[in-house]
């Protein structure tokens, strides 16, 4: 099988719905000949052109617009957002327009619409280049969210992203964009909603987000040497949240950490852990954990390690975990 | 009957029709908000009727408006049916959005109506991705975009101009410049007297007319949507007029200059068009015909809508997405 990156992945499954799909455009910023800001979209321009490939003026909102105008009238666009910090200047489009108008207007407008942004939370490019703002959207309803964590689920999800008639939100990670993993020739997809277990475990199970997933499964190899078995999940995408499949990891292991770099205050752990408090508290041996980013701007530079999980945060949590007693 | 410039004064007859409809309406919705008939607030164009009615009926059918909240008179302009609007303004299941729109989102895709939006000038850059979409797929379709004074000290209207230049994409831009952004009047809110200088900032021929001249806001629409179906690109047509009415139903008060109201009411657009048609040729008769058939059509809407039922309580949580494949436009 072949092994390629996520950036690969991504402009695989990309490039094969813009051959299947005539009626699908790309707008953004540094998207033409330079190929994407991360280079996802390399060799697209080539191919497609620059009516599909639409190279265009700094204006998040605007593009976000014009894509939902694209949507809404037999089209379907992809926009990419350079940084998620960017996401910030076009928040009505995506949240007031992109999230609602199907909803407010009884279902005779749909939109088609993949928002591409990717987190760039580990490479010290400071407070307003370094955020992760997936909760925000999770709070919104209309909105699909997608956040793959190698290439394998980045490609099935895009693939699914852009046969949905509804907005999605496609979150990716800079950090993960060079990781290699097999990705089949043939075509799949993978649905929205449903949890992907990468690790199976006994002792405790651990919800990675993006950028979290590898310092995870790192811990766990770290850990299974000490005796302790653990269990990652990814949960691939976040609206819908597969609440049950979640759930029935907790149930087995009876603890659960959950790992993002997000802001701690209000971020998607906190969502995470009051739906297992409803779902399965009786199946609690401990709290729920939170490793998270720090509640600070993420400072420029060396600082910036500081703020966010990594292998060493997410292990040492899982062990004074274990050493919780159980609670019953 | 054969007026100049090729307009038969039937079919002005029937736009005069149109905008007597629009003022009926808006009068009834002010009417039922004040009965608590109609919730949240609603937000009458009376006084505007011409600048819409003029626009869309330099249009085809299968052409493409969008609005703002202010918009009950750009749907009916656009041929959506008032009782589906009405219905609507009261949020009942027959509504044009089956209730949950209400009269600040009003939409009829079936009538190339993309909607009206509740957030100011959020609906421009759409109306851009719209005129784009007819570009590329090459359907001799245009769009007009229908906003305000407030809107155009918005980035996205900027955004849209330079984009949309810069695409040559068939919009129409219509800016409804009646002086207030609720209560700001234009003398606190805008650089330059006249919005249309903005557009030309960024290559887009511009006109700025006035706005309760229906002939004269037909005409320049025309030439617009001529000129953005060969392909010319977008365009600007700034309609001064004036907002008689409070902002919306709702707003805590009255904030125009009284004095300037009386001055703009007595440029009415309703009797000075009907003054034009009857140097046309029409009859007091012809347009009294027309008055009472407006009114009487906006008296069905209001019966059909208030014995409608309302949605069923379950019902909110029905249509978050979209399922399947999307419906095409017509």
């Amino acid at each position: 099988m072949p092994v390629v990156t996520m950036r690969e992945a991504i402009n695989q499954a990309i490039c094969e719905e813009m051959r299947s799909q005539p009626n699908l455009v790309l707008l953004g910023q540094d998207i033409g000949a330079y190929g994407g800001t991360f280079g996802v979209y390399r060799g697209l321009f080539e191919e497609f052109g620059p009516e599909r490939v639409r190279d265009g003026p700094l204006c998040e909102s605007a593009t976000v617009g014009f894509g939902i105008g694209l949507a809404i009238s037999g089209m379907r666009a992809v926009v990419e957002l350079e940084f998620m910090d960017f996401a910030t200047v076009a928040m009505d489009q995506i949240v007031n327009q992109a999230a609602k108008l199907h909803y407010f207007m009884g279902g005779q407008l749909s939109v088609p619409l993949v928002i591409r942004t990717p987190i760039v939370s580990r490479m010290g490019m400071g407070p307003q280049h370094s955020q992760s703002f997936e909760a925000w959207f999770m709070h919104v309803p209309g909105l699909k969210i997608a956040i793959p964590s190698n290439a394998f689920a980045a490609k099935g999800l895009m693939k699914t992203a852009l046969r949905d008639p509804n907005p999605v939100l496609f979150i990716e990670n800079v950090k993960l964009y060079g990781a290699k993993a097999e990705v089949p020739d043939e075509e799949y997809l993978i649905p929205f909603g449903k949890v992907r277990v990468l690790r199976p475990g006994k002792h405790v199970s651990v919800v990675a987000i993006s950028g979290a997933v590898p310092d995870a499964l790192a811990a766990a190899e770290q850990l299974q040497a000490e005796g302790i078995s653990v269990e990652i999940i990814d949960p691939c995408s976040l609206s819908p949240l597969d609440t049950a499949g979640l759930a029935e990891s907790l149930r087995k292991t009876g603890r659960m950490v959950i790992a993002h770099d997000a802001y701690r205050t209000c971020g998607v752990a906190a969502e995470i852990s009051q739906r297992m408090m409803e779902e399965a508290f009786d199946y609690l041996n401990a709290p729920i954990v939170r490793v998270t980013g720090l509640d600070v701007p993420v400072p420029s530079g060396h600082l910036h390690t500081q703020v966010v999980p990594d292998e060493e945060k997410i292990a040492q949590t899982i062990r004074q975990l274990m050493n919780r007693g159980d609670l019953r | 009957m054969i007026a100049a410039a090729g307009r038969s004064v039937e079919k002005l007859v029937s736009l005069y029709h149109r905008m007597v409809m629009i003022r009926a309406f808006e009068e009834k919705a002010i009417e039922l908000f004040g009965k608590g008939l109609i919730t949240g607030s609603t937000h009458p164009c009376i006084g505007q009727e011409a600048i819409v009615v003029g626009a869309c009926s330099a249009v085809e059918p299968s052409d493409l408006v969008l609005a703002t909240y202010r918009g009950h008179g750009a749907a009916i302009a656009k041929g959506c049916d008032p009782k589906f609007l009405m219905a609507e303004l009261l949020t009942r299941v027959t509504g044009c959005c089956k209730g949950r729109g209400g009269s600040m989102h009003l939409c009829d895709k079936e009538k190339g109506f993309l909607g009206t939006n509740a957030i100011v000038a959020a609906h421009i850059p759409i109306a851009g991705g719209v005129a784009l979409s007819c570009k590329l797929r090459t359907s001799a379709q245009v769009v007009l975009c229908f906003f305000g004074d407030g809107a155009a000290c918005e980035g996205e209207f900027f955004e849209t101009l330079n984009l949309s230049g810069l695409w040559k994409v068939p919009l129409i831009f219509i800016c409804e410049n009646n002086g207030y952004a609720i209560s700001v009047p234009t003398a606190l809110s805008q650089a330059t007297p006249d919005i249309a200088d903005r557009a030309r900032g960024f290559g887009i021929p511009a006109v700025s007319i006035d706005g309760n001249d229906f002939l004269e806001v037909q005409a320049k629409a025309g030439d617009a949507v001529a000129r953005a179906r060969q392909g010319h690109g977008p365009f600007m047509i700034e309609c001064k007029t004036v907002r008689w009415e409070r902002h919306s139903a709702f707003s805590a008060g009255r904030y125009e200059n009284p004095e300037e109201a009386q001055r703009w009411k007595k440029v009415d657009p309703i009797p000075r068009f009907a003054h034009h048609l009857l140097e046309m040729g029409a009859t007091a008769e012809h347009l009294s015909t027309a008055e009472v058939a407006a009114r009487a059509v906006i008296d069905e809407a209001v019966e059909f809508a208030i014995n409608s039922p309302l949605p069923e309580p379950r019902s909110v949580y029905d249509g978050i997405f979209a399922e399947g494949q999307r419906a095409e436009l017509p």
